[in-house]
Formats: structure tokens, C-alpha cells, sequence
């Protein structure tokens, strides 16, 4: 578990965490989610002790990770892909990393087998493509055996077949009722692998949902209409608390605040339908509009 | 035609082949702690895995032997135009081991990179996420570059002292003679402890460049330049540099213009003590 208390990180004048709390609880993926430059990998760094907060406290499973005896039993992170010696082999890097903790042999050989990279493990880190750094990466992160696992942007660089291992290698991880923390910038990707969703966004908590609200949160019952008299329609349609949009589509007009009469107005006026699809809100949409107005820097209108 | 087109072959289940199946394999976790030790025993598996560490030990040696033969031949006249032989001021120990000069520089590499390299390509990150205390790091870089830098250069020392005598016979200082065996020793003690200020200038100033800068310009260039700049008043304060400082107990038979052989060599101790002290109290305070 992950307990993130009041938080706030500045560097000189900008604040890059404002006073941001949150938990991660065990046994299902959380994902990390807001714009790039919203705090999510210096949030991660304070989790791991990495930067100290300002003010506030971040831990893991109750305490700060220096206070615990054995830290990489408590938590394996992943915070960049390139936090190993481009000289030193991938064997030599996890040997190096478990000895601080006692940990076995067995287990360097083990995770080596779990990432698949026991038949490069004797070469040098620095020829490795970005997908297999990745892996050793990971590797590292579970040596220890952790209750929580930390991935800053997990699908970075990683192909498409490495997408769908770690997608499931984290959902593992999860069922197995460790808690699983993850960071991205990329909705889609969190709709396919999370379950619960911190929102953060110019380092303030914008959300902390199921991933299901969030796509629930966008439904506005609105339905698209097809038909051949899209402005006869129109006047027929409007009234109070109803509003139409027309589409990219010019006999699809979008209708807002009408769920159920649509159908029956229009055969009151002889109007024929084509099609009446009740409008189902990406998730990407349903994100941005609880991110609207937190993304740092926006294009302004010419 | 009706073009069929064939569902491309997909494996059933990736899960079934999935490697993550391997975690379930929980480990034994009782003896999970950060000790010293291991701390210790990770460094050395750090150091030891990068060839790059023992090139450069290995130019170290070259540098301090090769040095030390090619100025007691070329004195002895064995090559050259004839050697102007041993005046009164030179002494064969300390020529012998001149090629500490150079020699000093690179081990003091040696304990900049130690630390450097992790911050230059993150692996700092995985060791402070492995050590959250931070600061065993640093000691067990202390003892491991301490370790490796005096193994390494006490043969070293005594192999620059014996060949250098070698070359110059019946000229040549014996390890019997007053203070000799003392300044051979300590000279591998003095390269230990510039490999050391190395590693504390790394980790205060966390770059290659400038950390490696430093250890020149403060052994090599400081003595000379501040020398030749400040009025002879400050010849007293110079004595000070550690560079000059090590002249005292690394070469035999000490002159008016040293500190005594133990007083320099508190000097020395205390730049590193400094150095390394100021570098612990950084790591710990700053963001890695």
C-alpha cells in the first residue's frame, strides 16, 4: 500500500506537487494518470525516497522506505529505462543490485528467466535495445519479492508484443494482491490495464476513481440521428433543456437531453430515421475534460 | 470473387506461455535485510563487473612503474646521453617513485567515476532505491575503492622502488636504508587516499568533467600556479595542498620547506576526511 499525505514538492518558485494525497491499495493496477509535466514521476520519486518533499509525507506499507529493513522486499520501482551501467551485464547488474538486500542468487537467475533475458544475461547492458533494458529493468524491480510494484510509463518504447507481456505481467502482479502503481500520461493504455485511476494535473489531485466512473462520468446522453431532414428534425426537437449539434456528418445531428422522446417525435412528424445511436464517450474524451483545465501548456487559438 | 481472407494464426493464450507465471514462485524473505556488509559486497561486484576500472588500474601501475624506471635510467645513464649521475639533492627513493605525479590523477579517476558514472546514466536511482539510507553507499565505495586502489598500488610502489634501484646499482637506496621502507608503503597510502578525495569530489559535484578537473587542478596545477602567484609569505600555507603535503612522508630524508612525515600526513587524511565528509552530507540532504 501507498500513502501519499499532504504532499508538496517546489523547486524555487514552481511547485511541481501541490499538496496532493492519495492511497494505492493492493490487488488491482492503479494507474498514474495526467499531462505530461503534471508531477506523476516526481510524486513517484518521493514514494521511493528519491526527492524529499517539501512538506508532507509519502510511504510505503506505513513507513518511508529508509525505515524499512529490507526496502527492496517492500517496493521495486522502474522510474526510467536507463538506470543501468551501459558496461555492466545485465547478470553483473542484478547480482550487484540484490546483494544489498541479501538476496539470493537463485532468484538473480529466477527473474533473469521471468523477463526472458537468461540468454543475453552475460552481455553488456549498453547493447541492448530499449525493450530488453526494459525487461532488466523489471527484473530489478522484482528481485526482492515486493509487496508494491512502481512503473514510471510502462509502455514506453516497448513493442507491440512487449506491450501485451507487461500489460499482463502487471495484471499478475496484481491479482497476486500486491499493489500496483502506474504512471501514464496515455488514458488508452490505462483503460486497458487499471482498475482504479489517481488524476493528477499541475500537481493537484484532479480525480481518484474506478476507471469505470471516469467513463461513466462523460455519458451526457446524447444521441447521434441519422436522417434524411436533419433541420426538420431540429425544429421539431428543440425545446427546453435540449441541445442539438450538428456533426461531421451533415444528415447526423447530435441530440443532447432527449434520451427517450427522439423516436417518438419524429413519428409524430412523419420524419424518417435512419439510425439512432445513443453516443458512447471515450475514455480519451472523458479524460480531457476532467483535464481541460489543468494541461500546463495548451495551444492558444490564432 | 469473394476474396477469403484467413484470420491471421494467434496464439490461444498468451497467458498460458506467459513467463510472469514464474513470479508465483514467492521466495524466502526472512533474511531480507540492508546490512553493511552486503552493501560492501555489492560495491565490489560493481566495481569488479566494469572493465573499465581495471584498464584504467592497470594504466596506473604502467604509469607509476614506467615513470619510475625511465627517470632512474635515464639518471643512471643507462639510456640517454649519459646521466648527470646523483647530486646531493637527489634522492633514488623518491625518483624511483616519481611516477606518482601522474600516477595520483588517474587513480583519483579511478574514485571520481566510482560514483559519477551512477549519476551520469541513473543506476544512482536503483542503488538509492536498493539502499534508501543512502549513506552505506558511500562507505562501502570508501572501503571498496580504498581496498582495490592500495592492493593495487603497494606492489606497484614497491615494484617502481626495486626496479628503479635496479637501474641505478651501486647509487641506489636500499629498503633498509632510514625511512625508506616507510615512504614506499606510504606512497601506495598517499594514491590511496587521492582515489578517495576522487570519489568524495565525484559525489560532490556528481559530474565526470568537472570532478576530474578538480583532482587535476588541485594536485597538479594549484602547487605550481599559487606558487608562482601568491608572495613567498604563503610558501608556509602551500605546504598545506595535499599534493605538496605527501612530499613529506613519500620521499626520504625531509628538508626546512616540509611538514614533518606525520603532520603531512594528517594533512592528507584531513582533505579526504573533508572532502568525503562534505560529500555524505550532500548525499544525503540533496534529490538523487
Amino acid at each position: 500500500m501507498i500513502t501519499v499525505e499532504n504532499v508538496t514538492k517546489r523547486y524555487g518558485d514552481k511547485v511541481a506537487v501541490d499538496s496532493l494525497s492519495f492511497t494505492v491499495h493492493p490487488g488491482v493496477i492503479t494507474g498514474f494518470l495526467g499531462p505530461n509535466g503534471a508531477g506523476k514521476s516526481t510524486t513517484m520519486r518521493m514514494i521511493m525516497g528519491l526527492d524529499s518533499p517539501t512538506t508532507g509525507r509519502a510511504t510505503v506499507n506505513g513507513k518511508s522506505l529508509a525505515e524499512h529493513r529490507a526496502p527492496m522486499h517492500e517496493v521495486g520501482a522502474l522510474l526510467e529505462d536507463r538506470a543501468i551501467h551501459p558496461g555492466r551485464s545485465a547478470y553483473d547488474h542484478l547480482s550487484a543490485m540484490a546483494a544489498t538486500n541479501g538476496i539470493p542468487d537463485r532468484r538473480v537467475r529466477e527473474v533473469l528467466d521471468t523477463v526472458g533475458l537468461t540468454s543475453v544475461a552475460r552481455k553488456r547492458a549498453g547493447a541492448f535495445s530499449l525493450g530488453m533494458r526494459q525487461r532488466l529493468g523489471i527484473a530489478g524491480a522484482l528481485l526482492g519479492d515486493p509487496d508494491t510494484v512502481i512503473r514510471d510509463e510502462p509502455v514506453n518504447g516497448l513493442d507491440p508484443e512487449g506491450i501485451v507481456w507487461i500489460r499482463n505481467l502487471l495484471k499478475d502482479l496484481a491479482a497476486q494482491g500486491r499493489t500496483v502503481f502506474v504512471s501514464s500520461h496515455l488514458i488508452s493504455e490505462m483503460g486497458l490495464m487499471a482498475e482504479h485511476l489517481i488524476v493528477v494535473g499541475r500537481g493537484k489531485l484532479i480525480a481518484d476513481m474506478t476507471v469505470e466512473q471516469l467513463r461513466q462520468s462523460a455519458v451526457d446522453n446524447s444521441v447521434d440521428v441519422d436522417t434524411p431532414d436533419p433541420s426538420h428534425l431540429t425544429r421539431v426537437l428543440l425545446g427546453d433543456g435540449v441541445s442539438i449539434d450538428t456533426t461531421d456528418e451533415p444528415n447526423v445531428i447530435r441530440v443532447t437531453g432527449l434520451p427517450e422522446a427522439i423516436g417518438d417525435r419524429a413519428f409524430e412528424a412523419r420524419i424518417p430515421l435512419h439510425a439512432l445511436v445513443p453516443r458512447q464517450p471515450s475514455l480519451e474524451e472523458a479524460f480531457m475534460t476532467l483535464t481541460h483545465d489543468s494541461v500546463e501548456y495548451q495551444p492558444v487559438a490564432a | 470473387m469473394a476474396t477469403f481472407i484467413a484470420e491471421p494464426p494467434v496464439a490461444r493464450s498468451t497467458r498460458a506461455v506467459d513467463p510472469a507465471t514464474n513470479v508465483n514462485n514467492r521466495m524466502e524473505t526472512r533474511n531480507l535485510a540492508v546490512t553493511f556488509s552486503r552493501v560492501i559486497r555489492s560495491e565490489w561486484v560493481k566495481f569488479r563487473s566494469l572493465q573499465s576500472n581495471w584498464i584504467t588500474m592497470l594504466s596506473a601501475v604502467v604509469t607509476m612503474i614506467g615513470i619510475g624506471a625511465l627517470s632512474t635510467a635515464f639518471l643512471s645513464g643507462t639510456i640517454g646521453s649519459g646521466g648527470d649521475g646523483f647530486g646531493d639533492t637527489t634522492d633514488p627513493t623518491t625518483t624511483s617513485l616519481g611516477g606518482m605525479m601522474l600516477a595520483q590523477i588517474i587513480v583519483g579517476i579511478v574514485g571520481v567515476l566510482a560514483i559519477t558514472s551512477e549519476f551520469a546514466n541513473g543506476m544512482i536511482r536503483s542503488t538509492f532505491a536498493a539502499v534508501p539510507k543512502r549513506l552505506p553507499v558511500l562507505w562501502a565505495k570508501v572501503v571498496v575503492v580504498a581496498g582495490v586502489t592500495f592492493a593495487i598500488m603497494l606492489p606497484a610502489t614497491f615494484a617502481s622502488f626495486f626496479i628503479g634501484q635496479a637501474f641505478m646499482g651501486s647509487d641506489g637506496a636500499s629498503l633498509s636504508d632510514t625511512g625508506v621502507l616507510r615512504a614506499v608503503i606510504e606512497s601506495a597510502g598517499y594514491l590511496t587516499a587521492i582515489a578517495l578525495l576522487g570519489l568524495g569530489l565525484g559525489s560532490i559535484l556528481r559530474r565526470a568533467a568537472g570532478a576530474i578537473g578538480t583532482v587535476f587542478a588541485l594536485l597538479l596545477i594549484a602547487p605550481g600556479l599559487l606558487e608562482l602567484v601568491l608572495p613567498a609569505s604563503f610558501d608556509n600555507v602551500l605546504r598545506y595542498l595535499p599534493s605538496n603535503a605527501s612530499l613529506s612522508f613519500t620521499s626520504v630524508g625531509s628538508t626546512e620547506a616540509l611538514l614533518s612525515p606525520a603532520v603531512g600526513a594528517l594533512v592528507v587524511l584531513g582533505w579526504v576526511a573533508g572532502l568525503v565528509g562534505v560529500a555524505a552530507v550532500l548525499l544525503k540532504r540533496r534529490d538523487a
